[in-house]
């Protein structure tokens, strides 16, 4: 058990110095990420505006006024820092195309066990660089968090919340990026599935605005744990029954993905070792 | 005892055909034919506990597919293989730490670090002690020259230098069988005398069992007594170096040096005139004629020198490849693995 926890301390030390090589384009990377929110906010604040000039007065969209709409903004984007795993996907489907998974069969070491590591290591990296950025942002928009800050356990609740969507969006890309087992390519694949990610995981809008059926079958679906899950706790949005609702499917969706990404590897691995090699 | 045992493998690949064309390609989408090709046919071989061993063949001809069936990349398509007890395509972790493959175009070291990191990470996965690691990584870096490139990213090593690194990297955890995929492919003549020598002194002080690919004759003829000859995924010949020239060589080269004043005259009754550049002589005589042919232009010249040789290695080997391939060898395309040798149920290009 020593020995195995060594390896993954070498990977995840290795993986963070690896990371660390490339500065100016580790920066530029972080940055980037400030601007789609600021697109956003100014198309909610436009459209507040519009409301706002209406008869009714300062208005509400489904329970949200503006500065909620910013602070939703803030914590997606917090979250997606987690549950995005930029390269991974379409990663392995290259190392399957260009045979260096082939490491993964001669050496005693697992492929998404190692994968996970380097993965930790590049969000560890990422953050170390982000918190300052981030703090920035949070400390100048600090007014629109118009409810004041949750208490100690809604922020632990937010922690979890945020590390199941970090594991949920790694072994839902892990599946897709082994699919280039059988289709090599898995480029549209990840293009459908950044496609839904993007309206269903919240990260275009609030998912309680969506109409009757649709909220529930979204509630079904994993991808809602990437993004909008997180920030729904944070601004107290959610009862504890359904945090708790909440977290059991992102558990039992994640128990899937693990399992579905063995299943696929093993299967792909077969297949590889009939037909390619 | 063998630590290699090979009985009857045979491996085939799935492969598809594509017709030439923008319509094809269409028609591709939907249905597509496939033809079965294959790269080993039933191969029986052992290789004993220290034997250095040479596959040798052109091109596609199964040396490399027979590697990965020996490393466990891939599961063959009938027959067996033990490498020290194990079954190498089960992948058992106790049988991947004791063998490590090196393919001379793959790189497994981390591009942007220095090698001593990849090293570290090696050293765990393997489970290597932190003494041998450190003993190991002593003992390569200064056979191989080295130790003072440890500390710079790979990225910036010459293709030498990475190659010697790679090799660096596969040894670390002292692996008992080797499987060495054209260790020296691309390399300048002093980098590939370095790395034969390596090898040399290193499989001569450890024991290990090596089992190299390799297009260079060089390579071979320094470092390994048994070669085993592969063509059209079946071995043609398992033996000794010198004993190809033997087996399969019919003819000799025999040079005339003719005294001052003489004329070769017409000497192509006694053979093929390889060279004729008075007062010097080339030919090639079939071995059987080789006494007679001596005795009459001996009798008939005056020669001042005269001798016997074998025709080239490469040339034998060449020839070799040549008639069991039925088409002249082909320029070197590097990993070759499903190149077409045959077909079932199709029709022989």
């Amino acid at each position: 058990m020593i020995a195995r926890v060594r390896v993954w301390w070498t990977i995840l030390r290795i993986a963070l110095e690896d990371r660390l090589v490339y500065r100016g384009d580790f920066a530029l990377g972080t940055l980037m990420r400030f601007l789609p929110i600021i697109t956003q906010i100014f198309l909610w604040s436009a459209i507040f505006d519009a409301l706002d000039r209406g008869p009714a007065g300062p208005s509400r969209i489904v329970g949200y006024q503006f500065e909620d709409m910013v602070a939703y903004y803030l914590l997606t984007m917090l979250a997606r820092a987690f549950s995005s795993m930029p390269g991974l996907a379409s990663g392995i489907a290259l190392q399957i195309r260009n045979g260096e998974i082939k490491r993964f069969l001669v050496q005693p070491v697992d492929l998404l066990g190692f994968l996970l590591l380097t993965r930790v290591a590049h969000k560890l990296a990422y953050y170390s660089v982000a918190v300052g950025p981030f703090a920035l942002v949070f400390f100048l928009c600090r007014g629109y968090f118009v409810h004041g800050w949750p208490d100690a356990s809604t922020i632990g609740l937010f922690a979890l919340s945020l590390v199941l969507s970090f594991l949920l969006g790694f072994f839902l890309e892990a599946c897709i990026g082994l699919m280039g087992f059988w289709l090599l390519e898995v480029g549209s694949l990840l293009f459908i599935y950044m496609l839904l990610s993007f309206f269903l995981s919240g990260h275009m809008f609030p998912l309680d605005m969506l109409p009757h059926p649709w909220r529930e079958l979204v509630d079904l679906l994993p991808l809602k744990y990437l993004a909008y899950f997180p920030a729904a706790v944070f601004l107290d949005k959610l009862g504890s029954d359904e945090i708790a609702r909440g977290v059991v499917v992102q558990c039992v969706w994640l128990a899937v993905f693990i399992v579905a990404s063995r299943i696929a590897f093993r299967r792909g691995i077969r297949r590889y070792s009939a037909f390619g090699g | 005892m063998a630590i290699i045992e090979v009985n009857g493998l045979s491996k085939s690949y799935r492969v598809y055909q594509k017709p030439e064309g923008l319509l094809a390609s269409f028609r591709g989408l939907f249905h597509r034919t496939y033809r079965d090709v294959r790269a080993v046919r039933e191969i029986d071989l052992e290789v004993r506990q220290g034997e250095f061993v040479a596959f040798l063949g052109p091109n596609g001809a199964g040396k490399t597919t027979t590697l990965k069936l020996l490393s466990g990349v891939i599961n063959p398509t009938s027959g067996s293989a033990r490498v020290m007890g194990h079954v190498p395509w089960r992948r058992e972790n106790a049988y991947r730490r004791r063998f490590a493959l090196v393919m001379g175009q793959k790189n497994q070291l981390w591009w942007d670090l220095p090698a001593i990191e990849s090293f570290r990470l090696h050293q765990r996965i393997y489970g290597v002690e932190p003494a041998a690691f450190h003993r190991n990584c002593d003992e390569l870096t200064e056979l191989l020259d080295i130790r003072p490139l440890l500390h710079q990213p790979v990225r910036e090593l010459s293709l030498g230098e990475r190659m010697k690194m790679e090799l660096t990297a596969a040894l670390l955890h002292a692996p008992d069988v080797l499987f060495l995929d054209e260790p020296t492919i691309g390399l300048d003549v002093v980098a590939q005398h370095q790395i034969q020598t390596f090898f040399r002194h290193y499989q001569e002080q450890r024991r290990i069992t090596i089992l190299l690919t390799s297009h260079y004759m060089k390579d071979v003829a320094a470092l390994c007594r048994r070669v085993v000859i592969i063509a059209r995924g079946r071995i043609q010949y398992d033996g000794s170096l010198a004993g190809i020239i033997d087996r399969f060589s019919g003819s000799k080269i025999v040079t005339f040096q003719f005294a001052e004043g003489q004329s070769a005259g017409d000497l192509s009754a006694y053979g093929e005139i390889v060279e004729l550049r008075e007062p010097k002589a080339r030919l090639r005589i079939a071995r059987n004629e080789v006494p007679r042919a001596l005795a009459k232009v001996l009798a008939s010249h005056a020669v001042a020198d005269v001798s016997v040789e074998d025709p080239p290695l490469e040339e034998v080997i060449a020839d070799l490849f040549t008639q069991v391939n039925g088409r002249p060898a082909e320029p070197d395309r590097g990993d070759a693995v499903g190149e077409p040798m045959d077909e079932v149920g199709g029709v022989v290009p």
